[in-house]
């Protein structure tokens, strides 16, 4: 880590190379289970990444153990240059500008709208801020700014508990997007999605790339290809190919273990 | 008046009420004669002031169950310490009209040949000094243990088992006369506080008054803490602690924070009311007490702060009430009781409440909740 006067998280990601994450000969196992094997994964800054792969492949444990929540038995990971993100836990590396959406939408049901996004604004996280703090007019323009980007502006005052599937993953995305990050990890965001919903989706990860790194963990093919600059395919825990959705789709080798087994997509 | 009390928001309902509780009892128990139909004795005053101590210790654990999932099956441990911290002070203002007559050491070190006061009981027999113990004992223990669970991420059952182990350990420690806090017996026949006697029922008067003060006090501050930024990432946690981390903020310490609030408020509900009672020992410590601060909650209503205070009251002068007609009855119908509102009225006493007469919420939000 450089001798800077600034913070951590006041610095961001050395992207000078043009990468915000790397990974390096990561290796996971679960019980003699390989959920990673030996994989090397390499996101440019602000592209719009596609992780696809079967059940098992090790997409979901490759989020984990980015956010820090598992631990890898080998490998590294480093965000930009400087940040070995190993020696760092969740709430670290959440502040250091890498947000995650689950699977399952998980907000925060007894809050309102506007109070999920609050919460995760980017500023100072300690106790003794949360105690005493009011929201400034700037923060109140972002929390409006993050309603209208996802389609939220009325529903504001609402408790998250009443809303639907679809506006549940969308609030997250908000609440994402609320902390300011520079790496964006969704996983599976238009499951149990109406089209119209996926639609809207696509639409607003298609804006977020760019700006912020972004990596999906999708299953639906479609959608998939609506969205996608580059793919990624996991198989067994590694990476079996990477390229663009037609080349990958024309690839012998995934057409073996991966289209094949899902039928032809 | 009534009607103007409905539409007020619950902290300033609390309060009037609390306020108009505590000048009428305290009117009525000095203008009208005994015998009159509006006088309220010195007993009563002196119970109420009791039950009202058992509703500080009830808002401190609803804070940490109801706002922050916490299940401590050990508050009693944190009232107990307060109230040993005054029970020392008061201990010590005996002076020389102990039964042994000591003008240093209370009459239990005498009982047991002690020539000295131990280290523990210095500066015990300053008014501030006691007043910092009443704060820092329970606080520190509630700071340390809480460090110690929430930073190893123990939570659920397993931190519920420790809580009670807790209280459980140091019951026994207290039942030891080599500890130097009266073993057994604990500490009895206070006389005078501050240089006013304890049987005298101004004091007692003036108790009840400081009781009801430090309880609309406590009500406020709790209040802030659960409607503020903090008090929102409090709920958070409670429903989804890893989400809350995976948003940045560092969560174990925000239930350090509040187990040690909820603790602090516990110790002076317990310093309140040892003066009041008369006696401190071992007792308060048993886990069967602290199952009880959790049943008053669950019947009041847990997650309203007003509901906790509700719970304590009524549930403690059902206790008086029935423990006089039948002793033996007492737990069952406790029992009894917490099984039906747990399958009656989830919501605790307030649930129905609530329904009849919505206090005007602070947030949108939750109007919208409803």
């Amino acid at each position: 880590m450089r001798p800077a006067m600034m913070t951590p998280e006041q610095t961001g990601p050395d992207t000078r190379h043009g990468m915000i994450l790397y990974m390096e000969n990561v290796s996971v196992s679960f019980d003699g289970f390989k959920a990673l094997n030996d994989l090397n994964l390499y996101i440019k800054e602000g592209e719009l990444r596609c992780l696809i792969g079967a059940n098992g492949a090790g997409k979901t444990t490759l989020m984990d153990v980015i956010t820090g929540k598992t631990r890898p038995d080998t490998g590294t990971v480093s965000y930009g240059q400087q940040f070995n993100l190993l020696q760092h836990n969740e709430e670290q590396i959440s502040r250091l500008g890498i947000g995650r959406k689950f699977q399952k939408p998980t907000v925060f049901e007894a809050l309102s709208v506007k109070d999920n996004l609050y919460l995760s604004l980017k500023m100072d996280k300690g106790i003794w801020t949360s105690l005493w703090h009011n929201l400034s007019g700037e923060q109140k323009d972002d929390i409006d700014r993050i309603l209208h980007t996802i389609g939220l502006t009325e529903h504001r005052d609402r408790p998250a508990s009443v809303l639907s599937h679809g506006q549940k993953q969308w609030l997250e995305i908000g609440m994402l997007l609320a902390a300011k990050p520079k790496l964006l990890l969704v996983d599976e965001p238009v499951a149990g999605m109406t089209v119209s919903e996926a639609e809207r989706t696509a639409e607003l990860l298609t804006s977020l790339a760019g700006e912020h790194s972004v990596v999906v963990v999708e299953h639906d093919m479609g959608f998939v290809r609506s969205i996608a600059r580059t793919v990624t395919v996991l198989h067994q825990g590694s990476v079996l190919a990477e390229g663009t959705m037609d080349a990958i789709q024309s690839d012998p080798e995934v057409k073996k273990v991966y289209l094949g087994e899902e039928g032809n997509a | 008046m009534l009607a103007k009390l409905m539409r007020l928001s619950s902290v300033q309902r609390v309060v009037s009420i609390l306020a108009i509780v505590g000048i009428y009892v305290i009117l009525a128990n000095t203008l009208f004669p005994e015998g009159s139909f509006f006088h309220v004795s010195s007993y009563s005053v002196n119970l109420l002031g009791k039950y009202l101590c058992y509703a500080l210790l009830a808002l401190a654990l609803d804070l940490v169950w109801g706002y922050c999932g916490i299940l401590s099956l050990g508050h009693g441990a944190f009232f107990a310490l307060g109230g040993y911290a005054m029970g020392m002070y008061l201990m010590r203002q005996i002076g020389d009209r102990g039964v042994y007559g000591n003008p240093e050491l209370p009459d239990f070190m005498v009982f047991l040949n002690w020539d000295s006061l131990p280290w523990f009981w210095q500066g015990s027999d300053s008014f501030v000094w006691m007043i910092a113990m009443v704060v820092l004992a329970p606080g520190l223990l509630a700071y340390v243990f809480g460090a110690m669970a929430f930073r190893s991420r123990v939570s659920g059952v397993y931190l519920s088992i420790m809580t009670q182990a807790m209280t459980y350990a140091l019951m026994l420690a207290f039942f030891r006369n080599e500890m130097g806090f009266g073993g057994n017996n604990g500490m009895t026949d206070f006389k005078d506080i501050l240089g006013f006697s304890l049987q005298s029922d101004t004091t007692r008067l003036v108790l009840f008054g400081l009781t009801v003060v430090i309880l609309a006090a406590a009500y406020y501050l709790c209040d802030r803490i659960v409607t503020c930024k903090a008090g929102k990432i409090i709920t958070a946690i409670r429903d989804s602690e890893s989400r809350v981390r995976f948003v940045g903020y560092n969560s174990a310490s925000y239930k350090v924070f509040l187990f040690t609030f909820s603790a602090v408020l516990a110790g002076i509900a317990g310093a309140l009311y040892v003066p009041q009672v008369g006696i401190i020992n071992p007792g308060e410590f048993s886990p069967i007490n602290s199952i009880e601060i959790v049943i008053w909650v669950a019947i009041g209503g847990r997650g309203t702060l007003y509901g906790a205070i509700i719970g304590a009251v009524v549930v403690s002068f059902a206790k008086t009430r029935l423990t006089g007609i039948m002793p033996e009855a007492w737990l069952f119908a406790l029992g009894g009781l917490f099984v039906l509102v747990t399958l009656l009225l989830p919501k605790g006493l307030v649930g129905l409440f609530d329904k009849r007469f919505p206090a005007k919420k602070n947030t949108t939000a939750q109007e919208n909740a409803a």
